[in-house]
């Protein structure tokens, strides 16, 4: 996990610090409440095997923007994001962490709800500089939307090709810090579609007070067409969308989860 | 104060016409919700299957059921006709029976030939002899005075969908007039006009006396129409029942004898809900008889249909009507003119289902009351049925009693009215200006000879240059060619009963249209910020191009090519303002292609911005198809760039997302984990509460796995 470059002291010109940017989509009703500026940041260190915007990977792509550019895009349709806000998403937006936090700092300073979409895999707690960003970040954060993949470490491994540690360490990290949360999972055939599976992160989630919402996504594989258009071997070619249903069932065993959880909370205290 | 007025506030609206000033003082404005609304009656459901029943023997029959071809329409030609006398509330067909559609030929026999003809019926060899030999029509007048070069531009359609062959439409008659002052009053009011008029016989007093006879006659008729079917309006209507009746014997009278390209209905529901209230009050009626009358309202107005040609259905894709009905809104005094009508009007999606007509339009403000814009939300997702406007931007042009005509065109109900326009192809004007005005489909010489471009590469002055002196050829011809109709149409063809409920003076709107404005921005954008090569054939004549590099696109609030797209707007709007308009009429300006872009498409060539011939033009204002990258906001904000005071017939911007994409998914999302996690899971899953419009943002599936 390395640092952006930068050429700009983001204390004399916030305004004027660059980020690589994917893309910019202006009417987000999905990621977060109300209508969002959303930001794709470029870039990613994960490869989740369902990954439906593999081209956010690569770090060095995207176009460079400075924080006052999106800024003012946001600024200049800013009636239609009276009950919205921003939303940093990617890609991973933590792994540019300066950029985001100068991002969310500015935005904060101007009203605006602020939202960081994160897979939290760049969590570093002993990292010294980067809990001095994140620490920074999350003071400029009203929500963060994290996305836990998998309970079992040799399954996330599979999944994503790195281990959960970073991102249940940063969950617990952001409920010990009073921070919202939503926590999203997917659920892919074969790989979160145990009860079990579903049930232990429930009962991780149980024991968070911050989180707000649940939002439980079922498999789906509209990113195909990406992967043929960037010349990429799809991983899931086997697989088809999951039936809602199964996404409604997992939700409920999450919840499950949840509730056997808070029971023994209820009790021990 | 009279007595079928008991009840009411009085005012100046007592002693003359004043629709506007009676509503004002005696409605009041509904913030509550939905919750009082009820369900079809027996009878409407009844009524409905039988209308259901002959629809589906419509579609088999090919697409209509019966013509007449011996019975010119008239308001009083025809005798009553019913689905089913004992169970409607609501009475009145266009003919003596529902889907017969009625012979018209004022607007243009030929037309009304080719319609029965194309749907396997012949029209009277009398009538046709009658109305070729004899009876000159609005389309016969046109072409004896239109110029060689008004054909040419015709028929290579750089201006297109002309109302010289049929009737202009477009204008609205107060409807709520017959029911508020009954028929004699208002015959009353037009003999003091024709009275009232200069006595001097200049050519245009002439007209006037002549026109107001024509609406007296016609309304003398409107009250004979109301006998046919046995009831009496010729008096003020002293229930909701009897004037929602009124109401729509106006707008049927209206439509027995225009054939118009839009006849749309104004803005009525605010209006009757002043009776409903009244009658719910003094317990004449229930809510459920009142709703059944709105019921059996919109189920005749969904029953309006015109003789036309399968053409003209495909160039609007469909058999469009167009009765526009303006809901809501919000009043000068600051009140929302939402009333529970306004819920009954919408509420007939559910109780009949939904249906593209009447063209149920709602004039949104910010300040409407959170429980209808809710409900608006709710019956959106659920029918695709409602058409939204912007009312804070129209209220302060038009006022509070405004209506829409057709789709988009604004106009103060009976006071102002509108000669309607059709378009001009600014993108073929384009190619003209580079081909020095040889048409780049048939190589004709249809425009002027103004000198070509001769260079390889499209230089941008010099394409602009050409470009402005095209479009000065255009507008005038343009402006002229309408001059012509609109003359034609008040001699041969003039809407005597729409007229008859307008007021003494009217203001009369020239609305012009533009098609192809975004392929023009990516075009001229092209020119400006890439490099565009010519491709010419033997002769000479570009009728290709290469781009090389990229270029900014309208549609992605990109102030380069937005600032060509509003410069264009407004520069093509004075050259029409600097042409001379028949009958002082005050020239308007719309972008509002809805579905005939696809046509025009076909009728253009290939465009600098890279679209090929026959690709369809974007529809309206909106941005090419998919060239818009930034998502909604963007490509909406780029539209909202251009001037409403350059284009105050309307602005379109047609706008399809899937109802996920609104993110409504509650079957996934839970709500709040704070709150005590239950057994009933479901109390817990969140219905969108806090959100304020439909645009609300529980995270949703489709969407968020489909960002790109």
């Amino acid at each position: 996990m390395s640092f952006q470059e930068h050429s700009t002291n983001p204390c004399e010109d916030p305004g004027a610090v660059t980020g690589r940017i994917h893309s910019i989509e202006t009417y987000g009703t999905v990621d977060g409440p109300g209508v969002r500026f959303v930001i794709f940041t470029q870039g990613c260190p994960m490869r989740c095997l369902y990954c439906h915007n593999p081209d956010t990977w690569d770090p060095k792509g995207g176009t460079v923007m400075t924080v006052e550019e999106l800024l003012a895009r946001y600024e200049s349709n800013k009636s239609y994001y009276r009950k919205g806000g921003i939303t940093v998403t990617g890609g991973e937006p933590m792994l540019q962490m300066e950029f985001l936090t100068v991002l969310l700092e500015e935005a904060k300073k101007r009203g605006i709800h602020t939202c960081v979409d994160t897979a939290g895999i760049c969590f570093r707690e002993g990292d010294v500089k980067f809990m001095y960003w994140l620490n920074r970040m999350l003071r400029a954060t009203d929500l963060v939307m994290l996305d836990i993949k998998h309970m079992e470490d040799d399954i996330h491994k599979r999944l994503t090709r790195h281990s959960n540690g970073p991102v249940l360490a940063f969950a617990r990290y952001l409920d010990q810090n009073g921070v919202d949360m939503w926590i999203r999972h997917v659920i892919v055939e074969g790989y979160t579609t145990g009860a079990e599976e579903q049930q232990a992160l429930g009962y991780f989630i149980g024991g968070l007070k911050h989180v707000k919402a649940l939002d439980v996504l079922p498999y789906h594989s509209m990113g195909k067409a990406k992967y043929k258009a960037l010349g990429m071997p799809y991983p899931l070619e086997h697989l088809y969308d999951l039936p809602e249903e199964k996404a409604v069932a997992a939700k409920r065993e999450i919840l499950t989860g949840i509730r056997k959880k808070r029971a023994e909370m209820a009790k021990n205290s | 104060m009279r007595k079928e007025w008991t009840g009411f506030t009085g005012g100046k609206w007592e002693r003359e016409i004043d629709v506007r000033e009676f509503i004002l003082k005696n409605y009041g404005p509904y913030e509550g919700d939905e919750s009082f609304l009820k369900g079809p009656t027996q009878n409407t459901m009844d009524l409905w299957d039988q209308v259901l029943e002959l629809d589906k023997k419509e579609k088999e029959a090919g697409g209509v059921l019966d013509m007449d071809t011996k019975v010119i329409s008239t308001i009083t030609s025809h005798g009553p006709g019913y689905l089913n006398k004992e169970k409607e509330t609501i009475v009145g067909f266009q003919t003596d029976k529902p889907f017969k559609r009625a012979l018209q030929p004022y607007g243009g026999i030929r037309m009304a030939v080719k319609a029965c003809k194309e749907n396997g019926y012949e029209v009277d060899p009398e009538i046709v002899e009658f109305f070729t030999t004899h009876r000159k029509t609005h389309n016969a007048g046109v072409f004896d005075a239109y110029t060689p070069e008004m054909r040419a531009a015709r028929s290579s359609h750089i201006i297109t969908g002309l109302p010289d062959a049929y009737g202009r439409g477009r204008i609205i008659g107060d409807y709520r007039r017959v029911a508020l002052y009954g028929v004699d009053y208002l015959i009353e009011d037009k003999e003091a006009q024709k009275a009232g008029t200069r006595t001097i016989m200049y050519s245009d007093v002439i007209r006037n006396r002549e026109e107001l006879s024509e609406q007296i006659r016609a309304l003398h008729e409107l009250k004979k129409l109301g006998e046919i079917y046995g009831l009496d309006i010729s008096k003020p209507a002293s229930n909701v029942q009897e004037a929602i009746q009124a109401v729509y014997f106006g707008y049927l009278a209206a439509v027995k004898e225009q054939n118009g390209a839009a006849m749309s209905l104004g803005r009525t529901s605010t209006f009757l809900d002043i009776y409903a209230a009244r009658d719910l009050k003094n317990g004449t009626f229930t809510e459920e008889q009142i709703q059944e009358f709105v019921d059996h309202f919109i189920m005749k107005l969904r029953l309006i249909k015109f003789a036309r040609t399968p053409e003209y259905n495909s160039l609007f894709s469909g058999d469009p009507t167009w009765v526009t009905e303006s809901i809501g809104g919000v009043g000068i005094d600051g009140r929302p003119l939402v009333t529970k009508m306004s819920f009954r009007y919408l509420h007939t999606l559910d109780n009949l289902g939904p249906a593209p007509e009447p063209n149920m339009t709602v004039l949104w403000s910010v300040r409407l009351p959170e429980n209808f814009k809710r409900y608006c939300a709710k019956m959106s997702i659920k029918t695709s049925s409602i058409q939204y406007e912007n009312d804070d931007l129209m209220r302060v042009t038009h006022g509070d009693d405004y209506a829409i005509a057709c789709c988009v065109s604004s106009m103060r109900v009976g006071k102002e009215m509108q000669f309607f326009g059709a378009r001009a192809n600014l993108a073929k004007c384009l190619l003209y200006a580079i081909n020095g005005g040889v048409d780049e489909i048939t190589k004709k010489q249809v425009g002027p000879k103004f000198r070509p471009v001769t260079t390889e590469y499209l230089d941008y002055d010099d394409v602009m240059s050409k470009y402005y002196d095209m479009m000065k050829w255009l507008a005038r011809l343009y402006v002229n060619t309408l001059n012509v109709i609109h003359y034609m149409h008040d001699k041969y063809c003039y809407e005597r009963l729409q007229m008859a409920l307008h007021d003494k003076e009217v203001k009369r709107y020239f609305a012009t249209g533009i098609a192809g404005l975004s392929v023009v921005a990516d075009s001229l954008s092209a020119i400006k910020y890439a490099k565009v090569k010519a491709i010419r054939d033997e002769d000479g004549i570009v009728v290709d191009y290469e781009v090389e590099g990229a270029f900014p696109k309208y549609g992605n609030n990109d102030d380069r090519v937005d600032e060509i797209a509003r410069n264009l707007v407004h520069d093509f709007m004075q050259m029409i303002r600097g042409n001379h308009t028949y009958r002082g009429g005050v020239p308007t300006m719309s972008i509002l292609t809805i579905t005939s872009n696809v046509v025009y498409g076909k009728h253009t060539g290939n465009t600098p911005d890279g679209r090929r011939h026959g690709q369809p033009l974007a529809p309206g204002a909106n941005p090419m198809h998919g060239r818009d990258k930034n998502g909604a906001v963007a490509s909406l904000a780029s539209v909202a760039k251009l001037s409403f005071k350059d284009a105050q017939d309307g602005i379109s911007n047609t706008f399809s997302i899937i109802p996920g994409a609104l993110g409504k998914d509650d079957r996934i999302f839970v709500g709040d984990l704070d709150v005590e996690l239950g057994e009933d899971l479901e109390a817990v899953i969140t219905d969108g509460a806090g959100c304020e419009t439909a645009s609300c943002g529980i995270p949703n599936l489709e969407e968020g796995l489909d960002r790109e």
